[in-house]
Order: structure tokens, then sequence, then C-alpha cells
């Protein structure tokens, strides 16, 4: 049954990137092995410019969520629960229980007003939209990491002198820090995924690469597609991997 | 040698004075008074024990003296000046942690090391210490490990050789033996024992172990309900137990009814229901005539082959071998269970068989009269 | 950066301060830096996360303007157009049987979604939760490996084997089952596939969150109180594990309904789903009111679901 689920899970994937290297224009009939279409999309300059693009955003949304969510989890979990705890937590959590959907023609209407008062345009707008449901996915294995760390290892640092400051430089981040970068690789595979959002959100000419493959359905799924699709798999097994290996040491 | 509960006669210079210290966790309805009005004084070169079961204010008080928890009232003096309000990275105190909080991220010279880099030693002087500390722990050869590679004694070691490094006046340790394993807890009690007197470091030790207590300390103070029940060397405090309470925690203990008919400073006598009078001590804060509990320690009791005999008659209800010696529980006449506890000789057939009536004896002055 | 609760400030260094003092020191300043390490967090979420909810209902009380955007004349209209609509003639109040159709089937995929992703993910989490320790973590990170992975990539994934010259159709034809291919692409079958598929990681983690704390000597308990199999996981299993089904069926309901892409992909016109039908407005049909009152309804199911969750697992700590 476990095994029957895995290959259904995984099968419909594995075939489709076997299909990436097919010789032939065909994603269904294989004729033989080449890399022409991972050559054809690395030197397609729109795939080139969508793909810079969804780095850039990944990345700038990526530090800035990561950053605040370590802050809130410092204060979420190394110090006595507090009242306000519950309303913090459905916060930060709140853009997992809105429908993306929702999020995103939100968001839509609440940047055209802005934009029409301030006048100010670009690319920040997206990047905020990123930063936003980012920062849920970097939170959960921070929050956890610092759970799992007794607090008497901040104590038994100041027990032998280390000023707060110090205690943080030198205990309690580096014990965080496989947590930090668990986040920080969520949110680099959250926003490198986004579609609806993005779709909605971005301004004219911002194209990240999920939307540029949206774009390219009218014509049918073509091999190219399939190529930059096996390219977004393998980047996400890689991170997801890390992720794994950097929380599992611990248990 | 009388019981005493509080502890105003101290000689020899001083290392911690807590005076008058209360602590309340909480407010409203679930606040907790772990500590209330307790009082101690602790000398310097002591290994001082505080004892108690669990939720006494034992590790409260501790984590006090630390600077994790601050005072609702009361003061806290190290050598004669004031801490209670500096922040644990400001007390010359340094602590050794249940669990041993070793930095999990560090190898065990790191560990050891990391006080002293905190206080901004020459690295010179670093390098000394911790090999020094090392040399004191017999852990030379581990010094490149990472702490998750140790062994629980050996983590235990390395827990004392981080918390002395720094040299502090007053080293802290909570119920650091309790996560070893019963033959490793005899061999670092002795380890503990030896350290405290090659470093000459004053010791504050807590337990719920009465064993532990008794065989390391100076000077050990029993707790209960956030109060100090007695204080007092170990001898004291098992002879001469103040209260009810603290007989019983400590050891095995027989109780029985007295009327005490004439008191002589830290003596008296005491009529037994029995009829039989008996001599016994009595505690510091004198007890008026009248009816009083007594504490006889089975071992100070014996057994008469006469029936008849003795200050308390009563029937055999169950003989226990134990190897050294043997137990065997009574009812006396007026009902009261009552333990008697019997050296071994070699062969030896006993003559006090289930079922059979025995009298009791009491060895010289092992009465003692408590106060409740 | 005061991580540690007890340590007052600097200022407490020069002057003596009782203890109480103290504490009451160190816990304002514990407060106050509490605030500052959340102020960011809070402050990006409530100002680009929660503000555009709440102009979305003011614009959903609104008409919409000549091109898109809103005017500012307040009215009903776009909530009454959620199900009736009025006709072109007479001008009376008709059910919207586009809408409520569309409506609908959001919320009969979702539920059957759910129902599947329970079937399929019980058994799976069950398997992960009986393996040896050291394998249960490989099986899970196996499992939800693919959740992560771009659910663009595997929608496509997903058409390449439902299309009409797609693999199974390939397949079927290569064997001799059929003789001319079946239509499986741009049905509502097609995208339940596609759903459960999606959401099914979402399913299996929970509920292996919860039968890894089952106490298996229980179940042998119960068979050696002469259960049978279906007795056994009726009655001990089931309930042990409710709390892990709930979150599990919580948290692929609310993806479920609001999804976009699988419909869209794989639903064609005969598949859409409300999430499409939003953005629909936003898009082509420019009834930005309208799109905000879906998008509220929307809101409203989940919040529902949430409800349901949240009064659930209060009542299963009460019990417990």
């Amino acid at each position: 049954m476990a095994v029957f689920s895995i290959v259904l899970l995984y099968g419909p994937l594995i075939v489709m990137a076997f299909f990436s290297f097919n010789e032939s224009r065909s994603v269904t009939l294989f004729t033989g092995f080449s890399w022409t279409w991972y050559q054809q999309a690395a030197g397609n300059e729109r795939v080139q410019e969508a793909a810079l693009l969804s780095l850039q955003i990944a990345l700038v949304a990526t530090i800035v969520a990561t950053t605040v969510a370590t802050m809130a989890g410092l204060a979420t979990t190394r110090t006595k629960s507090f009242k306000a705890l519950p309303v913090v937590y459905a916060i930060i959590n709140q853009p997992l229980m809105v429908p993306e959907i929702v999020t995103a023609v939100g968001t839509l209407v609440f940047f055209g007003i802005i934009k029409q008062v301030t006048g100010v345009y670009g690319l920040g707008y997206l990047m905020l939209a990123h930063i936003v449901f980012c920062i849920p996915f970097a939170y959960m294995p921070i929050r956890a990491r610092l759970e799992d760390m007794d607090l008497t290892y901040e104590h038994a640092a100041a027990d032998l002198y280390a000023t707060p400051w110090l205690a943080f430089k030198r205990v309690t981040f580096p014990l965080m820090l496989p947590g930090i970068l668990a986040g920080a690789m969520l949110s680099f595979v959250i926003s490198l995924d986004d579609v609806i959002i993005s779709l909605l959100v971005a301004g004219p000419g911002e194209t990240t690469l999920p939307i540029w493959m949206i774009g390219q359905l009218r014509r049918g799924l073509t091999p190219e597609v399939n190529a930059i699709s096996t390219v977004l798999l393998g980047v996400t097994v890689l991170v997801v991997s890390l992720v794994f290996l950097l929380t599992i040491r611990k248990r | 040698m009388t019981p005493s509960k509080t502890d105003s006669s101290v000689d020899g210079s001083v290392a911690i004075e807590a005076i008058n210290i209360t602590k309340i966790f909480g407010s409203g309805a679930d606040e907790v008074r772990a500590l209330d009005d307790v009082s101690v004084t602790i000398r310097e070169n002591e290994f001082f024990t505080l004892l108690g079961p669990s939720g006494c204010g034992k590790t409260t008080l501790l984590r006090l003296i630390a600077g994790f928890e601050h005072p609702t009232a009361g003061q806290i003096l190290l050598s004669g000046s004031a801490i209670g309000h500096l922040p644990p990275f400001q007390r010359p105190v340094n602590t050794v942690f249940q669990n041993y909080a070793l930095f999990p991220h560090m190898t065990v010279a790191q560990n050891i090391a990391f006080g002293l880099e905190m206080q901004g030693k020459p690295r010179a002087e670093i390098d000394d210490t911790v090999k020094q500390m090392l040399l004191l722990v017999r852990m030379q050869a581990l010094a490149e490990r990472q702490t998750s590679q140790l062994s629980g004694g050996q983590q235990q070691r390395v827990a004392l050789a981080r918390a002395l490094a720094p040299r502090p006046n007053v080293l802290l340790l909570d119920e650091p033996l309790s996560a070893l394993d019963l033959k490793l807890r005899k061999e670092m009690q002795i380890e503990l024992k030896r350290l405290q007197h090659e470093t000459g470091i004053t010791f504050i030790f807590v337990t719920h172990d009465q064993e532990e207590a008794l065989t390391m300390s100076d000077r050990v103070a029993v707790m209960n309900e956030g109060k100090i029940r007695q204080i007092g060397t170990p001898r004291e405090i098992y002879d001469h137990p103040g209260e009810r309470f603290v007989a019983h925690f400590i050891g095995e203990t027989n109780f029985v009814e007295g009327e005490l008919i004439s008191a002589n400073g830290s003596t008296g006598q005491v009529r037994l229901t029995s009829g039989a009078e008996v001599p016994a001590s009595l505690p510091a804060e004198r007890v008026a005539p009248g009816r009083v509990s007594l504490v006889i320690r089975p071992e100070h009791a014996e057994l008469t082959e006469n029936p008849d005999a003795g200050v308390f008659q009563g029937q055999i209800d169950n003989v226990v071998y134990f190897g050294t010696d043997t137990h065997y529980y009574l009812h006396l006449d007026d009902g009261t269970p009552f333990m008697v506890r019997l050296q071994n000789q070699r062969d030896e057939v006993s003559t006090f068989a289930r079922g059979s009536r025995a009298g009791v004896t009491v060895k010289g002055n092992a009465a003692q009269v408590l106060l409740d | 950066m005061a991580l540690v609760e007890t340590v007052p400030g600097p200022t407490a260094q020069h002057t003596t301060l009782s203890g109480e003092e103290a504490t009451a020191q160190a816990e304002r300043k514990t407060r106050r830096l509490r605030w500052i390490l959340l102020t960011p967090a809070l402050a990006i979420i409530c100002g680009i996360g929660i503000m555009p909810l709440s102009i979305i209902l003011v614009y959903s009380f609104m008409s919409p303007g000549p091109y898109a955007g809103i005017s500012w004349e307040p009215t009903f209209d776009a909530w009454i157009s959620l199900v009736l609509e009025r006709d072109i003639f007479d001008d009376t109040l008709q059910l919207n049987d586009a809408h409520i159709s569309i409506l609908f089937r959001s919320l009969w995929l979702a539920l059957l979604t759910t129902v599947l992703t329970l079937i399929f993910g019980f058994p799976l989490a069950y398997f992960i939760a009986t393996r040896p320790a050291r394998q249960r973590n490989l099986w899970l990170f196996m499992i939800s490996l693919p959740f992560w992975s771009n659910l663009l990539v595997r929608t496509f994934a997903m058409m390449l084997f439902l299309r009409d010259d797609g693999y199974i159709n390939n397949v079927l034809l290569l064997i001799g089952l059929i003789d001319k291919p079946m239509i499986l692409i741009y049905t509502e079958f097609a995208v339940a596939v596609g759903l459960v598929y999606a959401f099914l990681p979402l399913m299996v983690m929970p509920l292996y969150a919860s039968m890894e704390k089952l106490d298996f000597r229980l179940i042998e308990a119960g068979y050696d109180l002469y259960a049978n199999r279906l007795q056994v996981l009726r009655r001990v299993i089931i309930p042990l594990v409710k709390p892990g089904i709930v979150a599990g069926c919580i948290l692929v309901f609310i993806p479920a309904i609001g999804s976009w892409v699988t419909p869209k992909l794989l639903g064609g016109g005969k598949g859409l789903m409300v999430g499409n039908l939003i953005s629909n407005q936003f898009g082509t049909s420019r009834d930005w009111p309208l799109g905000s009152a879906i998008a509220l309804f929307l809101m409203l199911m989940v919040m529902i679901a949430l409800i349901i969750y949240v009064r659930n697992s209060t009542a299963a700590r009460d019990h417990g």
C-alpha cells in the first residue's frame, strides 16, 4: 500500500523528468536521449529573464522573512508565555489560513490603491507579497527548533558570566542555526513556486518563471516547459533534502 | 547536640547568608509560595546540602542564589554583600545543572573554557586552567570530544570542571547525580567529596536522596513546604530529628506515644503507654511536660526472648531477612506498629519467629522527643 | 538581547534594588524586548496580509467601475449576484445557475478530495507509524517531498497522463482495452485526481503525527479482548487518532476549496472552481465588487471549517 502510494506520488514526476530528455518534440513517445530542450530553455531570453526575476524575488523574500521570523521565534519561545501569545500565533499563521486566491485578489486591490495614492511602482510590491506568505513557512522550523532547545543552555551561559548579548551570540544563535537555515530554505522554495499571488500582483513585465510557464500552456505542453519543470523539481528536491538533514540530526 | 530549626550560632567565615527569603510564584489564585521566610547561613569551605521532597523549595533557593530568580522578599548576602539584585552573570557563583546543560555545539575543552572566556581571561591562562580542570576531573584524554559522545558520568565530570574552572566562591549543584545509575552515583559521591576537599570551594548541594545527603555533607538543611525544618550535621539530623517530618523523611523510624514526666536540660524522662519509663533526648525548643511523640530508630531497639520483659511488648507479624540484618515487624500491645532491625551473625538461627510474642528494649537514651 | 527572563538591565548595577524591584524591572525589560522582536513580523503580516482583507470587504459593498476597479456607490448588488441574477428583460431576480453550480462543485470537489485523501492517507500513515523508528523519518520525508515541489510542475505531470494523447490513453490503446481515447482531462474527474494528488501529503503528515503517539499495545489489547480487525479499527484506532484525522481533513479541505491551478489546468471550462471564478472577476469579467464578495464567501467557508476544527480539538482536550 505504502509502496503503491509512493509510486503514485513519484511516478508522474519521474515520467515527466524522463521525457524532458526526449530527443523529439513528443512528450509521450520516447525516441532517444538528448539535452536539446534544456539547451533551448537555457538559451531562451524570456526564460533567462523570468528565472532571474524569480531568483531575485525569492532571495529578497527569504532574507527578509527569515530575519523577521527568527526575531518572532525568539520572542515567542525564549520568554515566559504571555497572554497575547495565541493572538500572535494566529497573526503569524494568518497567511496559511486564508486561501491563496483571496490573499491574491486582496493584495492586488490593496496595492492598486497604494500605487494610485503614492504614484510609486516597481518590483517592491511583488517582493512584499512574497515576504508575507514566506513568514509562516520560515517561522515553523525556527519555532520548532527553539522549543526543542532547553532554556538551561542560556541559564548555563549566564551562570558562566556571559552577558545576555554574549549568551545569544555564543550559545542561542549557534544552536538555533539549523532551524534558521531550514526556515530560509522553505521560504526560498515556497517563493520560487508561487503562482497565483504572483500572477495577480505582478506588474506589467514582471514575469516570474511560473507565470511564464502558465503563459506557455496556450501552446500546449512543450518539452521546453517540461525541461524547466524538471529543473525546478531538482532544485526543490535538493533544498528540501537539505532541510530534512538539518532538522533530523538532533532527534 | 540538640536539634535546632534556626541557625544562629555559626562560626568561621560566612560564604552565603540568606535572610528571611520569601519567594512567591504567580499571583492571585495561582499563587505558589515556594519559599516562606527562610533564613540560612552557609560557611566557607562547607559541603552544605539542601534536602527535601520535590516541591519543597530547595531548587528555588538554589536558583535564587544563582540569580535565575529574584526573591519576593528578603536578602541574599555573598561574603557579606547583597547580591539579590545582580543578574547571574555578575555573581561569582557557578552551577552544575541537573541535566548538565553542556553546550552541545562545543567540545569538552571549549565547554570548560567558556566561563573563563566570558570573564575575559587571557588565552594562555584559559588554556592553563582548562588543562588543570581536565586533570582534576580526570578527563585529559577526552578534551577534544563532542559532549554528545560522552557517557553520563563523563558529562557529569565535564559539567563539574566547567563550573569549577572560573574558581567561583560557591558551587551550586542541582541534583547532579539523579541521572546516573546506582553504581556510578556511589562513585561520583566520593568524587564530589574529593573535589570539594581539593578545591576548598563551598558546595551547596540539592538532593531528595537522604543517603546522598548523609554521606557527603558537612551540614544538611531538611526542607518541606517552603520552610527549613531542621539544620544540622548528618548525625544530628539522623539521631535527633526535631519533627515528625524530618524523622520520617530520613531513614526508617518508629513513632510511639508517651508522656514527658520530667525534663532536665536536653534530656528527660518519658512514660510509655506500656507503663515503662525511658530516658529521652529533648529538642532545643523546650517541650512542656505532657503528651509527646517519640522517635526510636529500628537499629536502636532490641528484642528480648522473655515476652514480658523490655519497655514494650508485642507480637511479631513478619520477619524479613536482608543479608546484613533482619527486620522484625511487630505490633505492640497498644496497636502501634514497630520495627526492630537486628544485625545478623553467620549461621545464626533466629529465635524470634513470625507469630511469636517478644519484648522490646531500647538502647541507652535512643528515644528522641519530637516537637510535634 | 535579554533572552533569559531573569536578567535585569544594566541600570540595576549601580543602585541596590530589592528583589521585588529587580524582578519587576527584569520583567519590564523582557516585555519591551519581546515586542521589539515581534513588531516587524506582526507589522508586515497585519499591514500587507490582513489590511487587504478589510479592503475587499469594503469593495464588496460598492458598484463596479466602468472598466475595472470600483465606483464609490454603496450597494448590496455584489452580494446578491453571488447566488441570484437579474433577468435582462424583466428585471426579476432568479437563481444564478452558473455561480451556484461553481460554488457547489467547489464544495463537492473539496469534500471529495478530503474523503479520498483520508482513504488513501490512513493506511499509508499507519504503515509509516508501524515502521522501525529509524525508517519512519525517511518515509515521512518521501511523502512530504512532493508537497514542497512546485504545484504547477506536479499539475503539468498530471496533464501528461490525463490528456487525450496522454500516457493513460496511450497505454490503454496499446493493450487494446479501448479503441479510442477516453476523455479524461477537462472533467471534474481530472480535477479530483489532481487535487488528491496535490494534497495527499497534507493528509498523511498530521495523521502520522497522531499515530506515532499511538500505543500499539492497545491494539493488541483490543485483539486480546476478542475484537476483530474492523472492530479494533473502529473502536480503538480511530478514536485515538481522531485529532490527526480532523487536522488532516482541515489541512486538505482549506487549500482544496480555494484551489486555482488544478481546476485551471485540469478542469477546463467544465471544471472551474470558486478560485477561478474570483480571479475571472478581476480579469476578464471586470467586476471587482463581485470578485470581492465571492472571495469573502470563500473565506467564510474556510472560517467555518476552522471553527469546526477548533471546537473539535478543544473538545478532545477536555476529554483527554
